[in-house]
C-alpha cells in the first residue's frame, strides 16, 4: 500500500487538528475537572451538564451552535475578528475549535475522577508539612492525578482524530484546510472510484488509533509503577 | 505553657469540647476512639477550623482572638495515624518534603541516625512495613524543624515488637529534642510510659 500526497495531506491535517485541539483544551479540561472535583458552588451542576452536552448533542447540532457563535457574524467569532483579525470559518483552526469541544467532555471525565481519587488527607499533611496551597497541589494534587491527565489526554486525540459532525457543519469538507481524515473517507465514498482511497485512509485511521491506545496503556503503566498509585 | 487548648467543634452529631493546659515534656490526650482526639489534632495542627476557642503552644497563639494561622504557619510535626506518607515520593524525597534550611535546624543525618532510616532512604512507602513507615513518618515530621509534635496513635497498626521499638524512639525524641510533645492514644500502658500530664477525653 503506498499513500498520495494527497493522501499524506490528508493525514497531516488530521494530526494538526487534533494535537492543536487537544493541547489548547488540555488546561482548560484539568481546570474544569479540578473545579467540578473540588468546588462547593452555586451552578455547579448547571456547569456539569454544560461540558458533558457535547457528549450527549447530536454532533450536527454542536457544530451549528459553533457556527451561529463563531462565525464572522457570530458573538464570539466577530469579536476575534475585529480584534485579532481571527477567522475559524472553513479554516483548520475551526476544525480544531470543533475537535476540542467535542473532546471537552471525554478529557474533563478522565481527569476529574483521577483528581477525586486523591487522598486530600494526603495535601492536609503537605500543609502541615510548611506547604503553601499551591506547593500542595503542584506537588502532590498535579502528581498523583496524573494517570488521569494521560488518559484523557489520549481518549481527547482519539476523539479529535475522528471528529466528523460538528466539524462538516461548522467549517464544511475544505482540502487542505477542513478535510480530515472522516472526512476525506466520507468525500471518497461518493465517489464511483474511490474504494481504493477509502481502504487507504480506513487502514491509516485504525492505526492512528491504535497506536494512540497503545501510548496511552505504555504512558499509563509507567506513571503507575513511577508513582505507586494504581 | 506548652499546651494551652481550649476549643470545641461541632461535627455532624458529635460535640468535640475539650480544655487543658500542660507544661509536661509529653502531654497525652486518653479517651475511647470516636472521641475526637484526632479531631483535636487536626484543630490544633489548624486542618480543622474549631467553632469557638483558642489554641496557643509555647505560649504562641496559633487560634483565637481573631487570629488563625494557616497549618503552614503553625510549625507543628504532625505524625498521623497512618504514616500518610507521599505515594509518589521516594523515602528521601517524602523526609525532605517539609525540610527546613534554617540555620540550626536538625540535618536528614542526625534523623537518619536517630531514627535508623539509612537502608530505607531509595525505597518506596508502598514497600515499607508499617513500623518503617511510621518512622519514616517521625522523622519527617521532624526535619520540618517544628516547635511541637503531635503524634496521633502511632503505633496503632504495629504489633507489640514493633511499638515498642516506636516508643523508644518517641521517647529518645522527647528526650534529645525537648520539643513538647502532644500523644493521643487509647493505650493505657503506652501514656503511663510515655507522658508526663494525661486529659482524659470523654464521648
Amino acid at each position: 500500500m503506498t499513500l498520495t500526497p494527497d493522501d499524506w495531506e490528508v493525514i497531516r491535517l488530521s494530526l494538526k487538528v487534533a494535537v492543536v485541539g487537544v493541547v489548547f483544551t488540555l488546561p482548560v479540561a484539568f481546570a474544569l475537572a479540578y473545579v467540578l472535583a473540588r468546588g462547593r458552588f452555586p451552578g455547579r451542576i448547571l456547569l456539569d451538564a454544560v461540558v458533558h452536552l457535547p457528549l450527549v448533542l447530536p454532533p450536527v447540532v454542536t457544530g451549528w451552535i459553533l457556527l451561529i457563535l463563531f462565525g464572522r457574524a457570530g458573538p464570539i467569532g466577530g469579536w476575534l475578528d475585529r480584534v485579532f483579525g481571527v477567522t475559524l470559518m472553513f479554516r483548520w483552526t475551526g476544525a480544531a475549535l470543533a475537535a476540542a469541544v467535542m473532546a471537552l467532555p471525554l478529557m474533563v471525565r478522565a481527569m476529574r475522577l483521577s483528581i477525586e481519587a486523591v487522598d486530600r488527607r494526603l495535601e492536609g499533611a503537605a500543609r502541615s508539612l510548611g506547604a503553601s496551597p499551591w506547593r500542595a497541589f503542584r506537588t502532590i494534587t498535579l502528581p498523583l492525578s496524573l494517570p488521569g491527565v494521560w488518559a484523557g489526554l489520549v481518549l481527547g486525540f482519539a476523539r479529535s482524530l475522528g471528529e466528523f459532525g460538528a466539524t462538516i457543519s461548522f467549517v464544511s469538507n475544505i482540502p487542505g484546510q477542513t478535510r480530515t481524515l472522516p472526512i476525506a473517507i466520507y468525500t471518497a465514498l461518493q465517489l464511483p472510484d474511490g474504494d481504493d482511497i477509502v481502504l487507504r485512509l480506513a487502514i491509516v485511521s485504525v492505526a492512528l488509533s491504535l497506536g494512540a491506545l497503545i501510548a496511552s496503556e505504555w504512558l499509563v503503566r509507567r506513571q503507575g509503577e513511577r508513582a505507586h498509585v494504581l | 505553657m506548652s499546651f494551652e487548648v481550649d476549643v470545641s467543634k461541632r461535627l455532624g452529631e458529635a460535640e468535640i469540647a475539650v480544655s487543658f493546659e500542660s507544661d509536661a515534656g509529653v502531654t497525652a490526650l486518653f479517651g475511647p476512639s470516636g472521641s475526637g482526639k484526632s479531631s483535636i489534632l487536626n484543630m490544633i495542627a489548624g486542618l480543622l477550623a474549631p467553632d469557638r476557642g483558642r489554641i496557643a503552644v509555647g505560649g504562641r497563639l496559633l487560634f483565637g482572638e481573631s487570629v488563625n494561622l494557616p497549618p503552614e504557619a503553625r510549625d507543628a510535626g504532625y505524625v498521623f495515624q497512618d504514616g500518610r506518607l507521599f505515594p509518589h515520593l521516594r523515602v528521601r524525597a517524602n523526609l525532605l518534603y517539609g525540610a527546613s534550611e534554617r540555620e540550626g535546624a536538625i540535618t536528614l543525618r542526625e534523623v537518619v541516625d536517630l531514627l535508623g532510616l539509612g537502608a530505607l532512604l531509595n525505597r518506596w512507602p508502598r514497600t515499607l512495613s508499617g513500623g518503617e513507615a511510621q518512622r519514616v513518618a517521625i522523622g519527617r515530621a521532624l526535619l520540618s524543624n517544628p516547635r511541637f509534635l503531635l503524634l496521633d496513635e502511632p503505633l496503632a497498626s504495629l504489633d507489640r515488637a514493633r511499638a515498642d521499638e516506636i516508643l523508644t524512639m518517641i521517647e529518645r525524641v522527647r528526650d534529645a529534642l525537648k520539643l513538647p510533645i502532644l500523644y493521643v492514644s487509647h493505650n493505657r500502658a503506652e501514656v503511663d510510659r510515655l507522658a508526663g500530664r494525661v486529659v482524659a477525653i470523654h464521648r
